[in-house]
């Protein structure tokens, strides 16, 4: 449903990405690894449009969104939850997802309200609360939930496990298993290399802009020659 | 040294006065908070709702109260446009270059007033521009009167705009989380321009309320936006309520200050204020922490 061919981003003079390609097909979960720094984020930022391309194409559900701006690619069902949360701090729980469905009518809005506060229970409680108020990994979970908000297609988590505590990171990656069960793709960009390996089916490895290595993830994990050379491990 | 009543209609008078103020400044403020930028334009945009206003009551024999329901989506769909279409585009995405444009702008506005106008003060007449209430102790000049009624209606529509209906929500949640905002699906250029929108009819209705008892020339709006300027520093940049606060305030002082050292110096108040507001408090009243 995503394929990524030859994709070069950056920010100002300087080339990030240097020729990514890659493809996500559908209700599949995909791991993109690299240490800090090699573009992971750079990569999201393209997809979703918050960056031109400078070159190379992006389909999407066979339409080329490459260089579309980012709402255009929202309403097409490509829904990135940025690292850093990136939530409304001063609006309420509620106000926050409802913002995440917010090219929806009202009918589907409510709808999908009634879903997140099934998937996230605790949000139903922190309803009226101010979100900048959370605790990191609510704000993470309300960060998810206003992605979910949008009816993505393919939902492009980027490190949802950062700075969350062993507990929460276990909960974090149940909780992808979960909502990738349910049919919808997945492009998780981690750094927590072993968990994301367990979950995705296959992985990219990312270095200096490039994809260097890329397979399934039980071949990944299970070359450690690999995971020493680029994952650290 | 004045007798009570004398320093309560002064008091009135400077409510009066500082509603008009809060609206040029609930313009200025929504623009700085959505966008981060000063609109340099904002005096330019008042002085060309003036003359609009002016127009429209020399040519069309418009009330300016009627012409409120024309200047004002007139100006939001302008200043609608020219965030989209002139500002946004001449920016190439980098908000600090919008201080620039608008800038500009106002430069090229002034100018065409100029042109068009000339530099001649002009002013309407009303029939009712002298009629007043009788309050027993003062007499309020009625145009006065329903500056403030109108203005604080506004100020409350405006803000329940932000707080009740989506495009407020959106707005708001451009203003403090662009990134995440653009990633929930609202689309930031559109966003920023209904923002600029909101702050040209602010203005708009601000002239409207103004003609009635005010002159304009081709640099009229510019005092108007130098106080509303200071009012926004004083309130906090970006918020609505010290904006509203600030304004009627600032109106206050300035008309007991004109009570106490004579009309020419009623503004010294208003700036010794600013300057005091910078040096101990420089977020302002309600802002927020940097």
């Amino acid at each position: 449903m995503l394929e990524v061919e030859n994709l070069i981003a950056g920010y100002g003079g300087a080339d990030v990405l240097r020729g990514i390609g890659l493809e996500v097909k559908p209700g599949e979960i995909v791991a993109v690894l690299g240490a800090n720094g090699v573009g992971k984020t750079t990569l999201n930022r393209a997809l979703s449009g918050l960056i031109k391309p400078r070159a190379g194409t992006i389909r999407f559900l066979g339409q080329e969104i490459a260089g579309l701006k980012a709402s255009a690619i929202v309403a097409a069902g490509l829904i990135h939850v940025p690292e850093g949360r990136r939530i409304f701090p001063n609006m309420s729980v509620r106000d926050n997802l409802v913002l995440g469905s917010y090219r929806r009518g009202k009918p589907a809005r409510e709808a999908n309200l009634e879903r997140m506060f099934e998937l996230f229970p605790r949000l139903r409680e922190r309803m009226g609360q101010a979100a900048g108020t959370l605790s990191g990994g609510e704000q993470q979970m309300l960060a998810i939930g206003r992605g979910l908000m949008g009816e993505p297609k393919l939902l492009i988590l980027d490190e949802p496990s950062l700075g969350l505590s062993p507990l929460l990171v276990e909960e974090m990656f149940a909780l992808i298993a979960r909502i990738a069960g349910e049919g919808l793709a997945v492009l998780l960009v981690e750094q927590n290399v072993v968990q994301s390996l367990e979950l995705a089916a296959r992985a990219y490895v990312l270095e200096n802009g490039r994809i260097v290595v890329e397979g399934a993830s039980s071949q990944i994990a299970a070359d450690p020659a690999l995971k020493h050379a680029y994952l650290g491990l | 040294m004045f007798a009570p009543d004398i320093i309560l209609a002064a008091v009135l008078n400077g409510l009066m006065t500082g509603s008009v103020y809060a609206l040029i400044a609930l313009g200025l403020t929504l623009v700085y908070g959505v966008l981060h930028i000063i609109n340099f334009a904002h005096g330019a945009t008042l002085t060309a709702a003036m003359f609009a206003v002016y127009v429209a009551h020399a040519v069309f024999k418009l009330d300016p109260y009627i012409a409120l329901f024309i200047v004002t989506p007139l100006f939001f769909g302008l200043g609608y446009g020219v965030q989209r279409f002139v500002i946004g585009p001449a920016s190439h995405g980098e908000d600090r270059n919008i201080l620039l444009v608008t800038l500009g702008l106002s430069i090229l506005i002034e100018n065409a007033m100029l042109a068009i106008f000339r530099s001649d003060t002009r002013s309407i007449d009303v029939p009712y521009a002298f009629s007043s209430i009788d309050l027993g102790f003062t007499f309020l000049a009625l145009p006065r009167v329903l500056a403030f009624g109108v203005a604080l209606l506004v100020a409350l529509l405006l803000g329940l705009l932000l707080t009740r209906t989506d495009t407020g929500k959106a707005i708001r949640a451009v203003a403090r989380e662009k990134t995440g905002a653009a990633l929930a699906g609202i689309d930031v250029a559109h966003i920023y321009a209904v923002t600029f929108g909101l702050g040209a009819a602010c203005v708009a209705i601000a002239a409207c309320l103004l003609m009635p008892t005010f002159y304009v020339t081709p640099r009229a709006g510019n005092a108007f936006v130098l106080v509303a300027f200071t009012i926004v520093v004083l309130g906090g940049m970006g918020s609505i309520p010290g904006a509203l606060l600030g304004a009627l305030f600032i109106g206050v002082v300035e008309s007991l200050c004109g009570l106490f050292f004579g009309e020419s110096l009623g503004q010294i108040g208003i700036f010794l204020i600013f300057i005091l507001v910078l040096l101990v408090r420089p977020t302002g009243l309600f802002g927020a922490r940097a």
